[in-house]
């Protein structure tokens, strides 16, 4: 239950793109076709679910206030958490390009696709972001921290999706002159969020109410769903109203 | 501009509208969205991105002759890590609930696109000087956008700047509440920093039109 509330709420709720901003430079600057923005959402994925529980054991055994502990007695009182940026992005660098070399050597066709997203990743805030919120929020067990990765990742994938898709058919639509471009991504991206926040009464009350009555909760999840399918459902239509001017 | 010869003020004042990062470049959006509810988180992050920009550019400018073209990233990311910790170790110390607001907004200033965008661009190619020019002219077309739209998104938001109360009390029905005026609760919430963007992007290509893309 704890795993399947927590891919949704990263998937949907707290979506790395629409909630947060996170990785919006490759989400504006890659999204111009479809395939191309496929190619890059499932490197992200790939390197989110790798980086995630990696730097949460690092935040676990080193960074923490009294991570140490293990070391020895002597060492428990150690806080390294100002070391974490630095640990952190060390961590998802090297990564990217061991995935690089690996990816390389073993699938040259897999490469060829995804090879030159790779460099590109190292410094996409959702993959950062990932971590830092991995941190923040104190991800209890390492299982979690790996789903949350995996699923961000998929709410980012959605999101670099969806707004390809979009991009390919404006294409053939009569934008004002000045918004061509960078400013039709901005304001669609902005109704799109709109969108996406109605998935926020997803999981109303999880967090308190889960405590208890679990049947109660999953109820009012699954109505609550529902709304925000129609709700997400008009907010599609609205976009595609706007598109085809 | 006494102080600096033409091509050195141009290296200032260029990117705060003809090629400004956030809207032409496209560099930088991730962090400049979502702190900008409010006027004041918008302007310590820009005074943290300038900081960071100036010297990292400097740093890297110095070291552009002995960094191995092959690992450079990591060093470049290496190098705003350690800025970046000064600044949040800063913040922390002198405005703790500021930086708890930012939260891991200041972390993400290291995978700020500016940042490796003007290291590869500028810095790894030019001397110390015009590098830090360069690095205090982006950061600061960064945080004027910044200011920009934390300034209408609180303003129309919550009717405050600051905190302050400018357009009087919602409550108490002063000012302009007096007449009927309402704030825009909208404005608050994560997507309408986008639309202001994009809305701040359509004003400025129809003044310039040599700045519209093609479809």
């Amino acid at each position: 239950m704890e795993h399947v509330e927590l891919f949704f709420k990263s998937v949907f709720v707290d979506n790395m793109v629409f909630a947060y901003f996170l990785g919006m430079c490759s989400y504006l600057a890659v999204s111009k076709k479809v395939s191309t923005a496929v190619g890059l959402g499932a490197a992200v994925i790939f390197v989110l679910t790798v980086t995630v529980p990696l730097n949460w054991l690092l935040d676990q055994y080193i960074l923490q206030e009294g991570a140490l502990s293990w070391l020895g007695a002597e060492f428990a009182d150690y806080d390294l958490s100002f070391l974490s940026f630095i640990l952190f992005i060390a961590t998802i660098a090297t990564m990217v390009q061991l995935v690089e070399i690996v990816v390389e050597r073993f699938s040259p066709s897999l490469y060829n696709s995804l090879g030159i997203f790779l460099p590109l990743i190292a410094v996409n805030c959702a993959i950062l972001g990932g971590s830092l919120f991995m941190q923040s929020r104190e991800i209890e067990s390492f299982g979690l921290a790996l789903n949350y990765g995996f699923s961000s990742g998929i709410g980012w994938f959605l999101a670099i999706l969806a707004i390809a898709a979009i991009r390919e058919k404006i294409r053939y639509s009569n934008v004002p002159a000045p918004l061509r471009g960078l400013g039709i991504t901005f304001i669609i991206t902005g109704l799109m969020a709109i969108g996406f926040m109605s998935f926020g009464g997803m999981l109303t009350g999880g967090d308190d109410a889960a405590e208890g009555n679990e049947g109660g909760t999953a109820q009012v999840e699954t109505v609550s769903e529902k709304t925000s399918k129609e709700l997400a459902q008009n907010e599609t239509q609205e976009v595609s109203e706007i598109t085809p001017q | 501009m006494g102080l600096l010869s033409k091509k050195d003020s141009k290296l200032i004042l260029d990117p705060l509208a003809d090629n400004n990062p956030i809207t032409i470049q496209v560099l930088g959006i991730c962090s400049a969205l979502a702190i900008t509810a409010q006027l004041k988180p918008s302007i310590v992050m820009a005074i943290s991105v300038i900081f960071v920009l100036g010297v990292g550019n400097v740093v890297i400018s110095l070291l552009r002759n002995v960094i191995p073209s092959k690992i450079r990233i990591i060093v470049q990311l290496i190098v705003v890590a350690t800025l970046v910790i000064i600044v949040d170790q800063v913040l922390k110390a002198f405005a703790y609930e500021l930086s708890k607001e930012l939260s891991v907004f200041i972390g993400l200033i290291i995978t700020n696109c500016i940042i490796m965008g003007r290291f590869e661009a500028f810095a790894l190619g030019n001397g110390p000087w015009k590098s830090f020019l360069d690095g205090v002219g982006n950061a600061l077309g960064y945080g004027i956008i910044l200011i920009i739209v934390g300034f209408f998104r609180e303003l129309l938001g919550s009717g405050t700047l600051f905190g302050i109360k400018v357009l009087g009390d919602s409550v108490e029905k002063t000012g302009l509440y007096a007449i009927g005026y309402e704030n825009n609760g909208f404005m608050v919430l994560p997507p309408m920093a986008l639309i202001v963007v994009g809305i701040i992007i359509w004003v400025q290509r129809s003044r310039n039109k040599a700045l519209i893309e093609e479809n």
